[in-house]
């Protein structure tokens, strides 16, 4: 549904985004992660149509974005960063002023204005203007106003910032529900976000894809990816050296595999070797890597990597 | 069209949900009234016109109508609303020409409440009430003109005090090139044609006809290529912002 092919955006001598591609079709929650200004929030406004970018290409549903932008923004839902909503406006106002403009009238924005208010839980703000809304309230009106037309593609920039956790747990799960239909962008610098609902991740750094794939792909990518931790009594670092690396924790031990891919018969081993000496096993964990640490190594300026 | 509606409807909406459109309609005829009554001599002048009224119309409004008109751009800008809008399917002009049209019949209502104005010339004496129509159309002419070049000034900035500055500023030169101390002022190093090119320019020079109650084509065309001029620049610098 959405298609970007090198994709650049300059500002002055600075290039914001750099030669980024990828595609998402319907059916993948595409989670756009990477530090603050690395090009997420720029690479979005070219792909809803309100930047034209430098050059490149993006289409959305086939129709190229800068050559047919009425058509292509018929199909996109936008949830803009900061959750931006005219606020003197009502709850209702606003939301029948977005389906009016998507083309909905009588019946059908009713209909359409009753489904969001439902879907979003805003039926006891209905008539109170944006201005006084919390900023919860505020969010799930834009994001009502987004789902408005029930759009094929949607987009979202920052969805969960300045959500108490029960509301990110709602709109995560809203999100994953939604891309089972639907092609679904949406950026975040929350990396459990990536876990609780997308399908796919990419890591942008300084406007360049730096990593691209699956959360377990993702995470496979870190150090940390394969080790097994073991407490017990009685071990000791001279003997699990014969297994590969071995770290020595705060009463613990953590033993990284001499090759990722026999990742799966270190931890057997292991257990040979605690039974071999008798030790007395007090925990023991296969580690599965850990997204920031991926996040962090990948984005981190040269200069400051280990 | 129906977009455009649609989106009137918001702006209109916009001005009177708050108490700022009451309040300005109130001080709009308060000044009207003080200028025309007051500062215009309507009562010592003895005749039955509404010169006095129109007269004080290019000065009023150098005030009044970029007051109406810098929030259009500047706050959508500020607030961030501005994405939101051009990613919903309508295009640009639609939302330029809205806005515009938005404020101006805003400001076509203020104009219609003076009408006791016009009951009070026909009380008093027997007007030329062709004359005052037409002095009432340059009058929403020129609201118009100055209303486009505040849209213009107010898309440059997020800032509302410096597009009322800027709006201003441009609005008073529309004046100042026809107003006759000025022109005066010219004869001194400029050729006649000079001074009539600038002059042509100006906004009191083609108002002054509509006041007389001439409604000429050449004055017609003037004010509306000067919103066209101004809504089309609008355009431009908006499209500037979005590439960045």
């Amino acid at each position: 549904m959405i298609k970007i092919e090198n994709l650049v955006k300059t500002f002055g001598a600075k290039r914001a985004v750099d030669g980024v591609s990828f595609a998402v079709e319907r059916g993948e929650v595409l989670g756009f992660l990477g530090p603050n200004g690395a090009g997420k929030s720029t690479t979005m406004r070219m792909v809803t149509g309100f930047m034209p970018p430098t050059s490149g290409k993006v289409s959305v549903g086939g129709f190229d974005v800068v050559e047919s932008p009425i058509e292509a923004k018929r199909l996109i839902g936008y949830l803009p960063e900061n959750a931006a909503a005219y606020p003197d406006m009502t709850v209702q106002g606003f939301l029948s002023f977005a389906a009016e403009l998507r083309g909905l009238t009588g019946k059908n924005k009713k209909q359409a204005v009753a489904r969001v208010v439902e879907r979003c839980f805003l039926e006891s703000v209905l008539r109170q203007s944006i201005d006084t809304l919390s900023k919860g309230y505020r969010h799930r009106t834009c994001l009502a106003q987004a789902l408005i037309h029930d759009p094929q593609v949607l987009v979202m920039d920052e969805p969960t910032d300045g959500l108490d956790p029960n509301q990110k747990h709602e709109v995560r799960n809203l999100i994953r529900e939604l891309g089972k239909h639907k092609a679904i962008v949406f950026s975040t610098h929350i990396l459990e976000e990536v876990d609780a609902a997308c399908t796919r991740a990419i890591i942008i750094d300084r406007g360049r894809i730096v990593a691209n794939g699956t959360p377990a792909e993702l995470r496979g990518m870190s150090e940390l990816a394969g080790a097994v931790t073991l407490q017990a009594k009685g071990a000791s670092l001279e003997r699990l050296s014969s297994l590969g690396r071995v770290e020595s924790l705060d009463g613990a031990f953590r033993i990284y595999p001499k090759d990722k891919s026999r990742s799966a018969e270190l931890a057997q081993e292991v257990i040979e070797l605690v039974n071999h000496h008798g030790w007395k096993v007090e925990g023991m964990y296969s580690e599965r890597g850990e997204l920031d640490e991926v996040f962090r190594r990948i984005t981190l300026p040269d200069t400051a990597k280990a | 069209m129906k977009t455009v509606w649609t989106l009137v409807k918001r702006e209109l909406g916009g001005y009177f949900t708050s108490p700022v459109a009451y309040v300005f309609l109130v001080i709009f005829l308060l000044l009207t009234g003080f200028f025309t009554f007051t500062a215009g001599n309507f009562f010592e002048r003895g005749e039955a016109s509404l010169a006095a009224f129109f007269g004080w119309h290019p000065w009023l409004y150098l005030v009044i109508v970029p007051a109406i008109g810098m929030r259009l751009w500047a706050e959508e800008r500020r607030s961030g609303t501005i994405e939101l809008l051009f990613t919903l399917p309508i295009a640009t002009w639609q939302a330029i020409l809205a806005k515009f049209l938005a404020s101006w019949l805003f400001l076509a209502l203020a104009l219609a409440l003076t009408f006791p104005a016009v009951l009070t010339v026909n009380v008093l004496g027997e007007p030329d009430n062709g004359a005052i129509f037409a002095g009432y159309v340059g009058s929403f002419l020129l609201a118009g003109a100055y209303l486009a070049v505040t849209c213009m000034t107010s898309a440059m900035t997020r800032n509302q005090v410096v597009a009322f500055i800027l709006s201003v500023v441009v609005c008073l030169f529309l004046v100042l090139a026809g107003f006759n101390p000025v022109t005066d002022l010219m004869v001194r190093w400029a050729s006649p044609a000079v001074i009539d090119t600038v002059a042509a320019f100006s906004v009191v020079t083609h108002f002054d006809a509509f006041q007389r109650g001439v409604i000429d084509a050449r004055d017609l065309v003037f004010f509306l290529s000067v919103i066209g001029f101004a809504l089309f620049a609008t355009g431009v610098i908006l499209r500037g912002h979005r590439a960045g």
